[in-house]
C-alpha cells in the first residue's frame, strides 16, 4: 500500500507494459467460445444451395426431393421470402443485394435456396437434393469489358436507373464515379512538368480468409418476441440496427452477440445473406438455427478485397521533386455493391494516395463497376482502400526514381512532408496530425546499412554468373485510420464514434464495456492497461467486455484500425470522468479542497504530505458507502467519443530479396519494419500485430489471388489453391519503432495493426521489381509467385541453368 | 440414414462408447457428440490444422478422419493437455511468448507442438517451422509460435532434468484471465 510510486506503478501493469494477455487462459485450454461452439436446445442447422453458374436465369426450383428427406424442416427460396419483403436487402454501400437469388443468379456460388434440417449432415444431403434448372447467360468477368457498350446487363433490377446513390451511372454496369482533388491543378502540373511517368497497377482480387469462417446462431423466441443472434461480426451494433430495420422487430428486442471471433481482417464487417436467412428461418420455425459457412463458401462469397485496376501518373522536376499526381481506377465491385465504407466515400479513403509526400496538385477518379463476381470490397486488414492507395503511391515513386535514375531512398527523402509542416494539409484535403518521416527512414537505413546493401547489389549485377538477382524494396507509408469524425464518416447514417462504459465496483475492481469487438487484437488486455494507468487500478482487476449489444454501449466496431484511435480515446475519457468524481470524493474524505490534492499512480495525495492520501480503492468504497453531499452514489461513467480527426500512423520498411534466376523463386533475405503508431500501450501486443500484418502482406504480395476464368468460375477457393503461408514460407521479421504521438488523441495513440499489411505489400513488390530494375522492368503485377517471376525472367534475363 | 456403428474410444484418458453414423467426421464427433469444442474447423480439406488432434501418438487432422476409424484408439485433444489443472509446457509457452492472437488455430497448434516435442525434444528453429507447417495461423506470423515451442522444449528439458521441481511453474507466471 505504501510501496514507492514506481513500484506501485509497475504493479498496475498499465500503459507501456508488455503484460501477458488476459484472453489467453481460455484459448490455450480449448475454452474459447466461437460461434460454431454455441449449441442451443432444439437448434437446427441451415445449409445453402448455391449457383454453379456466374450468370443465369433460374427456370425452376424443385424442393420436393429435399423435403422428403427425414429430418429436413424447410427449404426456402426467394419466392418464400418475397411476402416478408426479405428476398432483397440493402447493402452498406447504398445498393441492394439478393438475399436469395430472385429469378436470376449474378455470380458463381450465389445463394439460391436454404435448407434447414436436424443436423449438418442431413442439411448437406438436402442441399444436394434441391433441383435447380438454369438458363445460362453470358457472364461479365473483366471489369474493363463490363463498361463496353454491348456488355451484357448484369443487374436487370437497375434497368433505367441512371442515378445511383453516388451520382450518375454512365453505363448499365456502372456503379458510381467518384472524384477527389483538383483536376485542373493536376493537369497544369503535368502540362509544365519536366518529367512524367505513367504506370498501370492492377491490384488483384484477394480474400481476407480468417481461419474461422463466417456464421451465426439465430434464436427467435416467439413468446417474448425477442431475437438473439450469435454472429461472427466485427460490428455487432450495426448488425442490430440493420436486423431491426429489416425485420421490424424493435431494436430493444434484438440482441446481437459477437462471441470470440477467430480472426476478421475485414471479412466479418459485412452483413451476409447467410445471416439474414438463418434469422428468417429461426423466425419462421420458432427454433434456433445455426449457419456456419465452409471454407469454399467463405472464399467464394463473403467479402473479397481489392480488385482495383489503377493507373498512376506522376509529374516531377528533373531533380525528382514531385509536382503532381493523377490516378484513374476501375474498381470491380462484383454483382452487388456491398463495399463496407463510410457512406460518403464509395472509394473509401483512397485519396490518402499522396502518401508521405508533399505533392502540391493531385486528382483521383474511381469508377465502380458491376461484374458477375461475388460482392464485397472490404478492407482486408486496412483502413478503407488505404492499402490500394499506399500501393499506388509507393509503386509510382519507385517508377519515377527509375526513370530519373535516382536512388529510391533519396527520392523519398526529397519529397517527404517535413516534420515542421505538421499538421499538414494534403492536396486532397486531409489534415495529417503528426509525423517525422525523415527520422524513420534514416533509422531504417542505418539499421540495415543501406549503402552496403546497394554496393552488394551493384556487385551482384555486375556478375553475369550470379545465380540470383538481388532486390531492395523501400516503402515509407502513411496510413489514415481511426474512422472517423462523424461529420465525415457514417455507416447507414450512424456516426462512426465509439464508446466505453466503466463501472468501478465498491471493492475497487472494475468492468469496462465497449462498442468494439476484439478478433485477436488483445482488447481485453490493452483496454485494461489504459484504465489501469488512468484510474490506478491494477489491470489484473479490470474486466473488459465487448460484443454483446444488450450490455455494451453502442459502437461502430473493430475494423480500419479504429479500436485504439476511437474506442481507446473513449476509454481514456470515460476514465477521466470517473477520475474527476473520485477526486471530489477523495477531497471530502481528506477534508481538503480538490486543489490541495495531487494524483500519484493509484491515489490522491494531499500536496506536500505523503502520509495523507486516499487510494482509488478507498474512494470506490466511499462512493458506494457515503458519497459527499450533492454527489450521486456509485462510480461509473460512459463516454461516446467522436474523434476530431483521423490518425495518421506511418512507417519505413525495407526488404531485401534474392530471386533465383533459374526458378523464379523469391527468398526474402531480410525484412526490417519500423512503425510509428504514436503512444505505445502494450509493446508485446504491438509487435505481435506487426508480425501478423507483415505475414498477411507477404501472403498478398507473394501468392494470394482469386483467379476467375472467362465463364466466371472461381478457380482457387480452397486452401489447396488459395495461398496462406505456413511457418516455412513466412520470412523472419525485424521490427523497430519511433514514437510521434497524435496531438489530438487523448493518449497520443494512432493504431497499428494494419500498418504492416498496408506497408509491406508494396515493399515486397518494390523489392521484386528492384531486382529487375537494371533490366528495364518498372512494374510486375502481384502475386509474385515463382511462376510469374520466372515468366518475367524469361522475358528479360538471359537463360540460367538450375543449380 | 445409415446403420450406426458402435465405437469405443479413449479420449483424454476417458473411455467413451457411442453409436455413430459411419460418415461422421471425428471433428464433429468431438465437437457435437462430446462437446469438446476446443478442436476447431477451419478448412475441411486438412490444410489449416485447426482440427489437429493426437491419435495413438500421431498428429491427425480430425476434419478428414472418420470417427469410426478411431474405434479402439487413444485420442488426445487440447482439453486433455493440462494435467489435473497444471498446464502443459506448450500451453505455458504460447502464453509466455504471445504465441496466439485470435486463438482459433491455437488448440491445433498446441496439440501439434505437444507431439513435435516428443518426436524431436530439442528442435532447431527450422525444425520447428517445418514440424509446425501443417498448422496455419493468420494472426501471429509464426515468429512467436516458434519461440513458444522453443520455450516449451526448454521447459520440458528442465522438467526432465529435475522431475520433482516444477520447472514450468517456477519459470512462468500464473496464467490469469
Amino acid at each position: 500500500m505504501n510501496a514507492p510510486a514506481n513500484e506501485r506503478e509497475r504493479a498496475l501493469m498499465g500503459m507501456g507494459e508488455s503484460r501477458l494477455r488476459k484472453e489467453d487462459a481460455r484459448f490455450i485450454q480449448g475454452k474459447g467460445n466461437y460461434v460454431d461452439d454455441i449449441k442451443m436446445p432444439g437448434m437446427l442447422h441451415m445449409d445453402i444451395v448455391r449457383s454453379p453458374l456466374a450468370h443465369a436465369r433460374i427456370k425452376s426450383i424443385d424442393k420436393s426431393a429435399a423435403l422428403a428427406i427425414p429430418g429436413v424442416h424447410a427449404v426456402l427460396t426467394a419466392d418464400d421470402l418475397k411476402p416478408l419483403k426479405l428476398h432483397w436487402m440493402p447493402t452498406l454501400a447504398g445498393d441492394v443485394q439478393a438475399v436469395l437469388a430472385d429469378e436470376k443468379v449474378h455470380f458463381q456460388m450465389q445463394e439460391v435456396a436454404i435448407v434447414i434440417a436436424d443436423d449438418r449432415y442431413i442439411a448437406a444431403d438436402a442441399v444436394e437434393a434441391v433441383m435447380v434448372e438454369y438458363e445460362e447467360l453470358e457472364p461479365v468477368v473483366d471489369p474493363h469489358a463490363a463498361l463496353l457498350p454491348g456488355a451484357p446487363v448484369i443487374r436487370d433490377d437497375l434497368a433505367g436507373k441512371t442515378e445511383g446513390v453516388h451520382g450518375a451511372r454512365v453505363h448499365h454496369n456502372h456503379v458510381f464515379r467518384w472524384e477527389a482533388g483538383d483536376s485542373a491543378a493536376a493537369d497544369a502540373a503535368f502540362a509544365t512538368a519536366e518529367v512524367t511517368v505513367k504506370q498501370d497497377l492492377p491490384y488483384p482480387r484477394v480474400h481476407p480468409c480468417p481461419l474461422e469462417t463466417c456464421g451465426c446462431v439465430a434464436a427467435f423466441d416467439p413468446i417474448r418476441g425477442e431475437l438473439t443472434t450469435y454472429i461472427t461480426s466485427q460490428a455487432p451494433h450495426v448488425v442490430r440496427t440493420v436486423v431491426s430495420m429489416l425485420s421490424g422487430i424493435p431494436e430493444s428486442k434484438v440482441r446481437i452477440v459477437s462471441p470470440d471471433i477467430g480472426g476478421g481482417f475485414g471479412n466479418k464487417v459485412g452483413i451476409y445473406p447467410g445471416y439474414v436467412c438463418a434469422i428468417v428461418a429461426s423466425i419462421v420455425l420458432g427454433r434456433p438455427v445455426k449457419w456456419v459457412e465452409d471454407r469454399i463458401e467463405n472464399i467464394s462469397t463473403t467479402a473479397f478485397a481489392r480488385d482495383y485496376h489503377m493507373t498512376g501518373e506522376l509529374a516531377a522536376t528533373a531533380d525528382g521533386r514531385i509536382t503532381g499526381l493523377r490516378v484513374n481506377v476501375i474498381a470491380d465491385h462484383g454483382a452487388f455493391d456491398a463495399c463496407a465504407d463510410p457512406s460518403k466515400y464509395p472509394a473509401g479513403l483512397f485519396h490518402i494516395c499522396t502518401g508521405s509526400y508533399d505533392i502540391p496538385a493531385a486528382h483521383a477518379r474511381v469508377d465502380g463497376v458491376y461484374t458477375n463476381k461475388a460482392p464485397g470490397g472490404v478492407s482486408y486488414r486496412c483502413s478503407f482502400r488505404v492499402t490500394e492507395a499506399v500501393y499506388l503511391i509507393e509503386r509510382m515513386v519507385d517508377v519515377l526514381a527509375q526513370k530519373l535514375g535516382m536512388d529510391k531512398a533519396e527520392i523519398r527523402m526529397r519529397n517527404f512532408i517535413r516534420k515542421e509542416q505538421f499538421p499538414y494539409r494534403s492536396a486532397f484535403g486531409w489534415e495529417y496530425d503528426s509525423g517525422d518521416y525523415h527520422a524513420a527512414l534514416e533509422k531504417v537505413m542505418g539499421a540495415v546499412n543501406y549503402r552496403e546493401l546497394r554496393a552488394e547489389q551493384a556487385t551482384r549485377r555486375a556478375d553475369p554468373d550470379s545465380p540470383t538477382l538481388m532486390g531492395i524494396g523501400i516503402v515509407t507509408f502513411t496510413e489514415i485510420v481511426g474512422a472517423g469524425p462523424s461529420k465525415m464518416c457514417d455507416i447507414l447514417g450512424v456516426g462512426m464514434f465509439d464508446s466505453c462504459e466503466i463501472r468501478v465496483h465498491p471493492t475497487g475492481s472494475a468492468i469496462a464495456r465497449m462498442g468494439t469487438i476484439t478478433q485477436g487484437q488483445g482488447h481485453q488486455t490493452t483496454y485494461a492497461q489504459i484504465i489501469a494507468t488512468e484510474l490506478g487500478i491494477s489491470s489484473e482487476e479490470i474486466q473488459v467486455e465487448e460484443g454483446d449489444t444488450s450490455t455494451a454501449p453502442y459502437g461502430l466496431g473493430t475494423y480500419g484500425s479504429r479500436s485504439t484511435p476511437v474506442a481507446g480515446a473513449a476509454i481514456a475519457l470515460a476514465a477521466r470522468k470517473i477520475h474527476a468524481k473520485a477526486k471530489k470524493i477523495a477531497a471530502h474524505l481528506l477534508e481538503v479542497g480538490e486543489n490541495d490534492l495531487e494524483w500519484e499512480v493509484d491515489r490522491f495525495k494531499v500536496r506536500g504530505d505523503d502520509a495523507k492520501f486516499k487510494t482509488m480503492k478507498d474512494v470506490a468504497w466511499a462512493a458506494y458507502r457515503q458519497p459527499p453531499a450533492g454527489l450521486e452514489p456509485g462510480l461509473e461513467a460512459v463516454h461516446y467519443y467522436d474523434p476530431p480527426n483521423f490518425t495518421y500512423p506511418f512507417g519505413a520498411y525495407l526488404c531485401v530479396v534474392d530471386i533465383d534466376r533459374a526458378t523464379g523463386e523469391t527468398k526474402v533475405r531480410r525484412f526490417y519494419a519500423l512503425d510509428d503508431c504514436g503512444t505505445r500501450i502494450n509493446p508485446m501486443i504491438i509487435e505481435g500485430q506487426i508480425h501478423g500484418g507483415l505475414t498477411e502482406g507477404f501472403a498478398v504480395a507473394m501468392g494470394q489471388q482469386m483467379p476467375y476464368d472467362a465463364q466466371g468460375n472461381l478457380l482457387g477457393n480452397t486452401l489447396m489453391d488459395y495461398f496462406l503461408p505456413t511457418a516455412v514460407e513466412t520470412p523472419k521479421w525485424e521490427t523497430d519503432f519511433t514514437v510521434t504521438p497524435s496531438p489530438h488523441h487523448p493518449l497520443g495513440a494512432k493504431g497499428v495493426a494494419e500498418s504492416p499489411h498496408v506497408g509491406s505489400i508494396p515493399c515486397f513488390t518494390n523489392a521484386v521489381v528492384d531486382a529487375f530494375a537494371h533490366l528495364g522492368v518498372t512494374h510486375m503485377t502481384m502475386p509474385h509467385n515463382a511462376w510469374r517471376v520466372w515468366q518475367q525472367l524469361q522475358q528479360v534475363d538471359r537463360p540460367v541453368e538450375p543449380r | 440414414m445409415t446403420t450406426k456403428k458402435r465405437i469405443s474410444v479413449e479420449i483424454n484418458g476417458r473411455s467413451v462408447e457411442r453409436e455413430v453414423e459411419p460418415r461422421m467426421l471425428l471433428v464433429h464427433f468431438l465437437r457435437e457428440e462430446l462437446s469438446l469444442t476446443g478442436t476447431h474447423i477451419g478448412c475441411e480439406t486438412s490444410h489449416c490444422g485447426a482440427c489437429t488432434v493426437d491419435i495413438d501418438g500421431s498428429s491427425v487432422k480430425s476434419c478428414t478422419h472418420l470417427a469410426v476409424q478411431c474405434d479402439g484408439a487413444e485420442v488426445l485433444t487440447v482439453e486433455g493437455l493440462a494435467d489435473r489443472g497444471t498446464l502443459h509446457a506448450v500451453q505455458q509457452g504460447f502464453y509466455q511468448e504471445h504465441g496466439l492472437q485470435c486463438g482459433f488455430c491455437t488448440p491445433g497448434m498446441l496439440v501439434r507442438a505437444y507431439r513435435l516435442l516428443q518426436e524431436n525434444p530439442d528442435p532447431t528453429e527450422d525444425e520447428i517451422r517445418t514440424g509446425m507447417s501443417g498448422n496455419l495461423c493468420r494472426c501471429t506470423g509464426y515468429q512467436n509460435i516458434v519461440k513458444a515451442v522453443r520455450w516449451a522444449a526448454d521447459t520440458l528439458k528442465a522438467q526432465a532434468a529435475a522431475p520433482n521441481a516444477s520447472a514450468a511453474a517456477a519459470a512462468a507466471p500464473a496464467v490469469t484471465a
